[in-house]
């Protein structure tokens, strides 16, 4: 048994625990526990004092030390902004009818267990290099958000968890079966169903079930990282969800999708025919993502599903530099570290706003910076960091990946690439703008007076905010400022090794 | 091994011309039991791990499952499937032609193989169908059913192209697929009780394509008017 079990097996235990325990306080510092030792775990791993026993089933490569270290730390900060974003237990549901257990009827408790669940599962899939493995850990991560996306049990986020659980099941299924299409253009030699393993018989692989295969899971994992066109479930999930969920959705889920993609590329990268062919998919389900979420961000009118779109945009970039290749991959790495810590703190910030105006329309809120000091002035930090203006970890690798495009003589690629990447920024100016600027609202859409208790609104006009709901934000867009300045020795290291796995060469 | 593909193709025929619900669940379950014997009968032997997966299966897939979704379909209320979108003749003739379809694909693929395998255009056919009855069909309910199907597909499919996995894992896709039903079977009874209806063409309180539409001066309507028309 490896000692990688571990890191997957304790967030289950806390997370049994969690929907058996009756106390919200005993909840919070099981969430608390479980994130910390996940950490631990995690650096251990990164250091490299934790190794897989055999090549069989896990693997602690440059690839999986980048993704498990996003969303271990990525988990942390929504498990401090969970802390005050759940409201103590209300009254208990109305038993269900088919299961009719006390904790189920325990929105918080559901929420809480499911979030341990959530980490296992995305955990599995990052550690495990047996593609089977894999597919078991991705499609357990959409069984175990789903709960979390109908955490407000109403119709709304009713509709959202079953379009989620529908669609990404279906996408998941496909890519199963390119995982089998994939089993068969293996020789029978083969001692592990691995990336590493497939790489050393990289030519004796069959190119026909490869292409087949490569297509199959692009497309199916392709809708959990919500590639246009299949992205249709991520707005609505990533709207519906509570904001913690919603940041972790964003930030971590999708990269763990984005994964399971790399590491068939990874096979790919090995074979030129099968590498033209993938990386041309890359480039073409890149732009068409940019492009449908730029058309849609245009004129949105709820700010989270606004952050949902620009999540289906970053992934398109991603798409685009791995397409791309050479320079792009790292820059496209480090991009996925960018947009992360940048996501989540945006859509926990959107958290704020919502927790103290209870909408999530555009247009019924002005005024933010008068409001809402802390939180209007990093959501404003916030939009510069997601568009990519220079400090920003995003400027650099959005850049490295137009220059690439250059270089490379994709002249038309490039300026579509450019235009999507505009087209963003005027929607989402528009966007942030109106939110953060203009008077205070005295009025509600219906022109009666705003109920200012209900706010939570001080006597200088402010509205109360916990620094728990600010503390990760401000560390994550640090962050994400300081990666644009200078990259960490070690950090460049790890993405240069990644990059040159997935056939691209150093930043 | 002839015998079961063709009775699969058939239930998938089946399928696609009921409108009754029920009798479509019972047809879900003896899929079930087909696919949970194939490993039985695809002359892989019979080690201990390739009967307890057949068990497993037959278990989940053709006992559990159903009788779940058969107390959901009791707790609406429901017994048939509204107009779907392509009406059951017309689903019986797309059936016959995605069956061709099926055929083709599998007699491409194993251009360099002396058989073309029957079990794996069954499994390319269930695949098809229950991606139809998914994007064609209206209730929650038969969505459910139309992702078992496509379920069943991917196993079939991926047992006649010879490409096992080790038991563990096996047993991980089961317990995955089980849960995700599960899971829907939970939130068919919510669907139920909060939209008196099980109807997903009715689902549209998050759409953008308003916005496309240049409806934008409707985005005001709150929720609460919507749920009243309803």
């Amino acid at each position: 048994m490896s000692t990688l079990w571990l890191i997957i097996l304790f967030p289950i235990l806390t997370g049994i625990t969690t929907l058996f325990t009756k106390s919200h306080k005993i909840r919070k510092i099981l969430l608390l526990i479980c994130s910390v030792v996940h950490m631990a775990l995690t650096v251990f791993i990164c250091q490299g004092s934790i190794t897989p026993a055999t090549e069989s089933w896990f693997t602690t490569d440059a690839l999986t030390k980048i993704f498990l270290s996003i969303t271990s730390l990525l988990y942390f900060g929504a498990s401090l902004y969970a802390l005050t974003y759940l409201k103590p237990d209300e009254d208990g549901d109305q038993p269900s009818a088919l299961l009719d257990l006390s904790f189920l009827r325990n929105k918080n408790a559901v929420f809480m267990g499911c979030m341990h669940f959530f980490l296992a599962a995305m955990t599995l899939s990052i550690v495990s290099a047996h593609f089977g493995l894999q597919w078991i850990g991705v499609e357990a991560t959409t069984l175990a958000s789903t709960p979390l996306i109908y955490h407000h049990r109403n119709k709304k986020s009713l509709e959202a968890a079953w379009k989620y659980l529908i669609i990404c099941s279906v996408g998941i299924a496909l890519a199963l079966m390119g995982i089998f299409f994939l089993a068969m253009a293996v020789p029978a030699q083969v001692e592990f169903f691995t990336p590493r393993g497939l790489s050393k018989f990289a030519g004796y692989l069959r190119t026909d079930w490869l292409q087949v295969a490569f297509i199959f899971v692009l497309v199916g994992y392709g809708t959990k990282v919500g590639f246009a066109p299949m992205h249709t479930w991520l707005p609505d999930a990533h709207s519906e969800a509570p904001s913690p969920a919603s940041a972790l959705l964003s930030g971590a889920l999708l990269n763990c999708a984005l994964l399971a993609i790399l590491r068939v590329y990874q096979v790919c990268a090995e074979i030129p025919a099968v590498q033209t062919l993938a990386s041309e998919l890359f480039v073409l389900f890149g732009l068409v993502s940019m492009a449908i979420s730029g058309i849609f961000i245009m004129h949105q009118a709820d700010y989270k599903r606004m952050l949902a779109y620009s999540s289906v945009e970053h992934m398109g970039v991603m798409a685009f530099g791995f397409g791309l290749g050479k320079v792009a991959v790292a820059a496209a790495l480090f991009h996925a570290i960018c947009h992360s810590l940048i996501k989540s703190s945006l859509f926990m910030l959107a958290g704020n706003i919502l927790s103290a105006y209870q909408t999530k329309k555009v247009e019924k809120i002005h005024g933010l910076l008068r409001t809402m000091p802390v939180t209007s002035v990093l959501w404003l930090a916030g939009f510069l960091a997601i568009t990519g203006t220079p400090p920003f970890g995003t400027f650099m690798t959005e850049f490295s990946i137009l220059k690439t495009a250059v270089e490379s003589r994709n002249y038309l690629f490039g300026a579509l690439y450019l235009l999507f990447l505009v087209l963003v920024f005027v929607g989402m100016l528009t966007i942030f703008s109106t939110m953060a600027l203009g008077k205070k609202m005295t009025v509600n859409s219906e022109g009666q007076p705003i109920d200012y208790k209900e706010l939570n609104l001080r006597k200088d006009g402010t509205i109360y905010e916990h620094p728990l709901q600010y503390i990760t934000p401000i560390i994550f867009l640090a962050a994400a400022l300081y990666l644009g300045c200078n990259i960490p020795e070690p950090i460049l290291q790890t993405i240069n090794e990644a990059s040159a796995i997935l056939g691209g060469k150093a930043l | 091994m002839n015998s079961i593909a063709t009775l699969l193709a058939l239930s998938c025929l089946f399928l696609l011309g009921s409108s009754r619900l029920m009798l479509a669940i019972n047809m879900i379950a003896f899929q079930g039991f087909l696919i949970g014997i194939l490993p039985l009968v695809s002359g892989h032997g019979f080690s201990f791990e390739v009967i307890i997966l057949a068990a497993t299966g037959i278990i989940m897939k053709s006992i559990a499952l159903p009788q779940m979704l058969k107390k959901a379909l009791e707790k609406s209320g429901t017994k048939r499937e509204v107009e779907p979108y392509i009406s059951f003749g017309a689903s019986i003739l797309s059936g016959i032609i995605l069956l061709f379809i099926s055929g083709w694909i599998a007699s491409r693929l194993t251009q360099d193989e002396t058989i073309v395998s029957s079990s794996l255009i069954a499994g390319f056919f269930l695949l098809f169908t229950g991606l139809f009855t998914i994007i064609t069909r209206k209730k929650a309910l038969t969505q459910a059913l139309g992702f078992l199907v496509l379920e069943n597909g991917v196993y079939t499919a991926g047992l006649s192209l010879g490409s096992e996995f080790s038991f563990m894992v096996e047993l991980g896709i089961l317990l995955d697929v089980f849960v995700g039903i599960f899971l829907m079977g939970i939130m068919l009874f919510h669907i139920d009780k909060e939209f008196d209806h099980i109807d997903t063409d009715r689902f549209d309180a998050l759409s953008d394509l308003e916005l496309l539409n240049g409806n934008i001066l409707n985005l005001d309507q709150d929720t609460d008017e919507e749920e009243g028309a309803e």
